[in-house]
């Protein structure tokens, strides 16, 4: 019967339709999908518990280890560090590149482009051979007498190639997130601050600079996350950090698995504390007060190699 | 810092000043002065280069020919030989300071406490001591009516109270002239009334202002003088009886019987 003639059948009253009526639509292929993905999910969970290999009291056994945790200490001092340098040399970086100078434009660019384009990694053996390049490196006239020099040998361990390599890297990625942040601040600001009798210098110290880099501090604490696992590179270098502590036991007791576990699992634990922390600030800072809204340079770091589920980059104002 | 002008001397002069953006013409050669203590409300159309005069006068915009001179001194250059050189960034800012400017769009310091908003100049510019500078930032705040105010932050205040803090935050580097860039026209209509009373305030207590405005009453009120721009010329200037009540241009007339 069709719906006009049922609203003509006086005989029996029009169904009423409620909301609350409403059921789960029947959706069978999200059915199978899940069946799927458990099996698979409930295969791997057997595998960890049965598999011998993994050797789990091993792995609990080195997990807290005098030698691990020192590898934990240095992976987190590099990070640390790595981080400090590349956002400090990021700042000068961005500042240059947005100078009226065309010269130092140019540098900047280069530099951007140059430590963008070389993988960490061959930076990292490179810095560390930086003796068979440079025999000494000194501070004096250029071209000039030296006042200082040190031996490139002494000066250049694997750590300060580590350093180096991982700082210059991410000075590149920071210096392109922080130009966004500082283009980002409305221009009014920078007028405001010149009307006052503030000079360039001042106003982009004291009123462009905190309000860029509160805007910067999500993907700047994305990086930090990224920074932690890109460490694991310096293990090239024989640094003691947590991969190469994890190597240098199994190199020794032959328990490959179980120790790439235990870096496995510090490695995880690491980063989920910083996810954590990132999203409490990211968190914090939307509800504090002032600055733009940094929704235009939150996905700007382009060091996203796998952050998948991020945004793809946006172009700031 | 800069000798005060000589007794006849404007405070202000604007000398046959030009300006172009892109090779279109926004300020066609014209000329005006300012004495010490006078309010000049400046009229006219959109894009008749009312704004980019004023972003002039402090040097926010260069401009292409003419001269400013504020208190006898031409602004943003200094003779070089016997030419001219722009100034550097400290001399320019050092004659900044005597010039006040606020905006149609507030531009309170985003990350700033209305405190630190006010603060911020005396003590990185004037090296005021903080004590000194606090201080004055509470009597200022008392002078604009936000007592109790100070550590709000800019985007907890109504638009209003935003543009009295920047009134506040441009006195308190003690300037010699305050400019005014349609300093109500981001604001709801009920907000618009306590700006223009600061303003007032502050015209009744002798400072030289040079205001871009849209509020007809206000020019009539309390400008000296009225300055009506078109086409980045000045059509008419006079008392505001002249100019509002009997204007003698035609362009003066349509324009003010399109505004009120």
């Amino acid at each position: 019967m069709d719906q006009h003639s049922a609203e003509q059948d006086v005989t029996q009253p029009p169904l009423r339709l409620d909301a609350k009526d409403i059921v789960r639509t029947p959706k069978p292929r999200q059915w199978i999908g899940t069946v799927i993905a458990l099996l698979l999910a409930s295969m791997f969970l057997h595998m960890l518990v049965t598999n011998a290999n993994l050797q789990w009291r091993v792995v609990w056994s080195y997990l807290f280890s005098s030698e691990i945790l020192h590898g934990v200490l240095l992976t987190l001092e590099l990070t640390v560090l790595a981080m400090l340098a590349g956002l400090v040399i990021g700042i000068i970086l961005a500042v240059m590149r947005l100078s009226d100078n065309p010269l130092l434009q140019r540098l900047s660019w280069l530099w951007i482009w140059f430590f963008r384009g070389v993988p960490p990694l061959v930076q990292l053996i490179f810095w560390y051979n930086l003796a068979s390049l440079v025999q000494s490196v000194s501070v004096g006239v250029p071209y000039g007498p030296s006042f200082v020099s040190w031996q490139t040998n002494s000066l250049i361990t694997p750590f300060t190639a580590a350093l180096l390599g991982l700082s210059f890297t991410e000075s590149a990625y920071a210096a392109e997130m922080i130009r966004a942040g500082i283009q980002a601040v409305n221009r009014g600001q920078v007028e405001a601050a010149h009307s006052l009798g503030m000079t360039s210098a001042q106003a982009m110290r004291r009123i462009v600079l905190p309000q860029a880099l509160r805007i910067v501090i999500p993907p700047i604490g994305n990086d930090t996350i990224s920074m932690l696992k890109f460490t694991s590179l310096v293990s090239v270098l024989a640094l003691p950090d947590l991969l190469y502590s994890a190597q240098e036991v199994y190199a020794r007791t032959y328990q490959t698995i179980p120790l790439l576990l235990v870096a496995t699992l510090w490695y995880l634990a690491l980063t989920t504390v910083l996810t954590v922390a990132e999203h409490a600030l990211e968190k914090r800072l939307r509800r504090g007060h002032g600055g733009p809204s940094g929704a235009a340079v939150r996905s700007q770091s382009r060091w996203r190699l796998f952050d998948w589920h991020r945004p793809l980059p946006t172009v700031a104002p | 810092m800069t000798a005060g002008p000589a007794a006849g001397e404007p405070l202000v002069l604007v000398d046959q000043v030009r300006k172009a953006f892109n090779g279109v013409t926004v300020l066609n050669g014209l000329s005006f002065e300012v004495a010490a203590g006078e309010v000049c409300c400046i009229i006219g159309p959109s894009g008749s280069g009312k704004s980019t005069l004023l972003r002039c006068i402090n040097r926010l915009e260069k401009i292409e020919g003419g001269m400013i001179y504020l208190a006898g001194r031409p602004v943003g250059v200094m003779p070089h030989g016997s030419k001219l050189r722009e100034m550097r960034q400290r001399e320019l800012a050092g004659q900044r300071r005597d010039i006040g400017m606020v905006f149609q769009s507030f531009n309170l310091f985003a990350h700033k406490t209305v405190l630190a908003n006010i603060i911020e100049a005396p003590l990185v510019v004037k090296k005021t001591s903080r004590a000194d500078a606090v201080r004055d930032a509470h009597a200022l705040l008392a002078r604009v009516g936000l007592t109790g105010r100070a550590d709000a932050y800019p985007d907890q205040l109504s638009g209003g109270q935003q543009q009295r803090v920047a009134i506040a935050r441009s006195l308190a580097m003690n300037p010699k002239l305050m400019l005014f860039d349609e300093p109500t026209s981001a604001l709801d209509p009920e907000l618009v009334g306590e700006v223009l009373a600061v303003m007032k305030d502050l015209a009744e207590g002798g400072m030289t202002m040079i205001v871009v405005t849209h509020e007809m009453s206000f020019a009539r009120d309390v400008a000296d003088r009225v300055i009506f721009m078109d086409a980045g010329e000045i059509v008419e200037s006079g008392s505001p009886e002249q100019v509002l009540r009997n204007p003698s241009h035609a362009r003066t007339r349509s324009f003010l019987a399109r505004v009120s």
